[in-house]
């Protein structure tokens, strides 16, 4: 048992080929994308595909220009990053409460908030739309960021509640015996300890609204399109595409897939709501 | 204090859940159709009528049911088969953990039409070039076989979800019962299936009710690579829902439709939460 380095027994090959083989196999389509992306467009359609070619950079300037990249990036960013914030100034709050002062009725509200995240979108879609058109929202990013953070607030105060739970009570209890005000007790001991967890919720949930479709494709159009939205403009084919096609894609994921990597633990808890860990 | 504290959380999701349904359940029972303003009025159980004989309706019903009993069955299955075999250490476990988590932080058009078109078309495609080299006929995904289509898309992305969430319950295992085993010989199928899988039920219930609250509306990728077709093949309750209320402009038949898709939803939600609620307890 103790003999940590591991010889390469067969079954151990045998181990290494397979993950190595599915996970290769499951993230090929991405490297598909990734080298089209850097095709000219006869390239990209070449049968049998080609591995080498000489990189182009062309496909992106095509992008940037033809569907304004910056515009629905711009829009994504905003609405993402909005969204989050303005649900972690909710949610702390909240968590904060229910794990340091929980009453009886703490863990009927944490269901009860949980069970508002299965209202089916669908189900919501025409009342919001009706409300939006009424208040003349349609299309804006403030539509985009309220719906963005109402979605995902549940899962922020989850998360965060478990986060803070962890929190040794101890700790406040000698900040107030020291005379710290709530504000002080906050500075400079919530948000020291609990900051890992206000990040990583942050990430998961900015990658969640980043990457939202359903209400991004049905409120926002024109104005507030984001990624998602530019997307569907890439759905019909207009001659060869497919390297403008994969650029785009690239340009659209690459951030947030990064993102993601780092928030790949938060994602278990978070959209488990801290049922597996 | 607490009550303060509270109270922003509270009263949103509270207007947030509220509203909504309530207009919901109003529309559905009103004539409300953009097109034809004249008419007004209570509508009683029209909408409803309306929606349950489209013959759509009960194609959607089980095209919703079937994409999601498939999606949550490969993934499931795959899910646990990967987490399983990177359970244990071998070179390079951290990059394959993250290109296999890779696909679920693609966002849906992308994925679909990264799969509409380089993977699934039949001339050009990859899966063609596979079929072609293998001596077989390529096929025509997307036209002949819609639904399973769509099925492959959404796995591709749930699949790294299922695995993920998994691989971490499976890390929380106890080492020493799972060696003690392995000295009184214990075979593989006998740990997982007296020690693993009892392990990974609770685990396993919860990807699947996560699963099922998504892709119950599943849109994005049925409205950017089929439309829902051909025919009625691929639609399902959500882009049905959708095409009623902003392709045909009836918001009333479209919120009763919505109105069977929220029923829905809160039959398996219900389960969801008393899985979780015990572990509240604990």
């Amino acid at each position: 048992m103790s003999t940590k380095k591991s010889k390469w027994t067969p079954a151990l090959i045998a181990r290494t080929a397979a993950a190595w083989g599915i996970a290769l196999l499951l993230f090929f389509p991405l490297i598909f994308m990734g080298f089209t992306a850097f095709k000219t467009e006869l390239q990209a359609i070449a049968v049998p595909s080609l591995w080498a070619f000489e990189p182009t950079l062309e496909n992106f300037h095509v992008v940037n220009e033809r569907s304004d990249y910056v515009q629905f990036a711009w829009n994504s960013v905003v609405t993402s990053v909005v969204s989050t914030v303005l649900g972690l100034l909710i949610a702390a709050p909240a968590a904060y409460s229910m794990a340091f002062s929980p009453t009886k009725g703490t863990n009927g509200l944490l269901l009860w908030m949980l069970s508002t995240k299965f209202m089916p979108a669908v189900g919501a879609l025409l009342p919001i739309y009706v409300i939006f058109q009424q208040l003349g929202l349609l299309d804006t990013k403030t539509a985009l960021v309220i719906i963005f953070t109402m979605m995902n607030l549940p899962i922020m105060v989850w998360m965060l509640y478990t986060y803070f739970k962890d929190i040794p009570h101890e700790i406040l209890e000698a900040a107030r015996m020291d005379g710290a005000s709530v504000w002080q007790e906050f500075r400079h001991v919530l948000l020291p300890l609990g900051i890992g967890g206000l990040a990583s919720t942050g990430l998961l949930c900015l990658v969640l609204a980043w990457n939202e479709a359903f209400w991004a494709l049905n409120l926002g159009a024109a104005d507030a399109g984001t990624l998602a939205t530019m997307m569907v403009s890439y759905s019909s084919p207009e001659g060869l595409f497919w390297a403008k096609l994969s650029a785009a894609s690239l340009m659209a994921i690459a951030p947030i897939v990064v993102i993601g990597w780092f928030s790949q633990k938060q994602l278990v808890q978070g959209l488990t709501f801290g049922a597996v860990k | 204090m607490p009550r303060l504290l509270l109270s922003p959380a509270v009263i949103t999701l509270l207007i947030w859940m509220v509203v909504p349904l309530a207009l919901t359940i109003y529309f559905s029972s009103i004539f409300y159709n953009l097109m034809q303003p004249d008419s007004t009025g209570f509508a009683g159980w029209m909408n409803y009528e309306f929606m349950i004989t489209n013959p759509a309706f009960s194609d959607a019903i089980i095209n919703t049911l079937v994409l999601l009993a498939s999606t949550v069955a490969i993934t499931v299955i795959g899910g646990l088969a990967i987490a399983l075999l990177i359970n244990e250490t071998f070179p390079g476990r951290g990059i394959v953990r993250l290109l296999l988590i890779s696909p679920f932080f693609v966002m849906p058009t992308v994925n679909a039409l990264l799969w509409k078109h380089m993977m699934m078309n039949p001339i050009y495609g990859v899966l063609a070039q596979v079929w072609t080299f293998f001596g077989l006929t390529p096929i025509n995904w997307l036209q002949d076989l819609p639904l399973f289509s769509v099925i492959i898309m959404i796995s591709w992305q749930w699949l790294p979800f299922a695995c993920l969430i998994l691989m971490t319950s499976l890390q929380s295992m106890d080492r020493e019962q799972l060696e003690a085993a392995e000295m009184d010989g214990a075979n593989y199928w006998q740990k997982f299936r007296y020690m693993y899988l009892p392990h990974l039920a609770r685990p396993i219930s919860v990807v699947i009710m996560i699963e099922v609250i998504f892709l119950l509306s599943v849109f994005a990728e049925i409205f950017t690579t089929t439309n829902g077709g051909p025919g009625t093949q691929s639609t399902n309750l959500a882009y049905l829902i959708f095409n009623e209320a902003l392709q045909a402009f009836d918001i009333g038949v479209a919120s009763a439709g919505a109105v069977f898709a929220i029923i829905l939803a809160n039959i398996v939600a219900i389960f969801l939460i008393r899985i979780i609620g015990k572990n509240l307890e604990k």
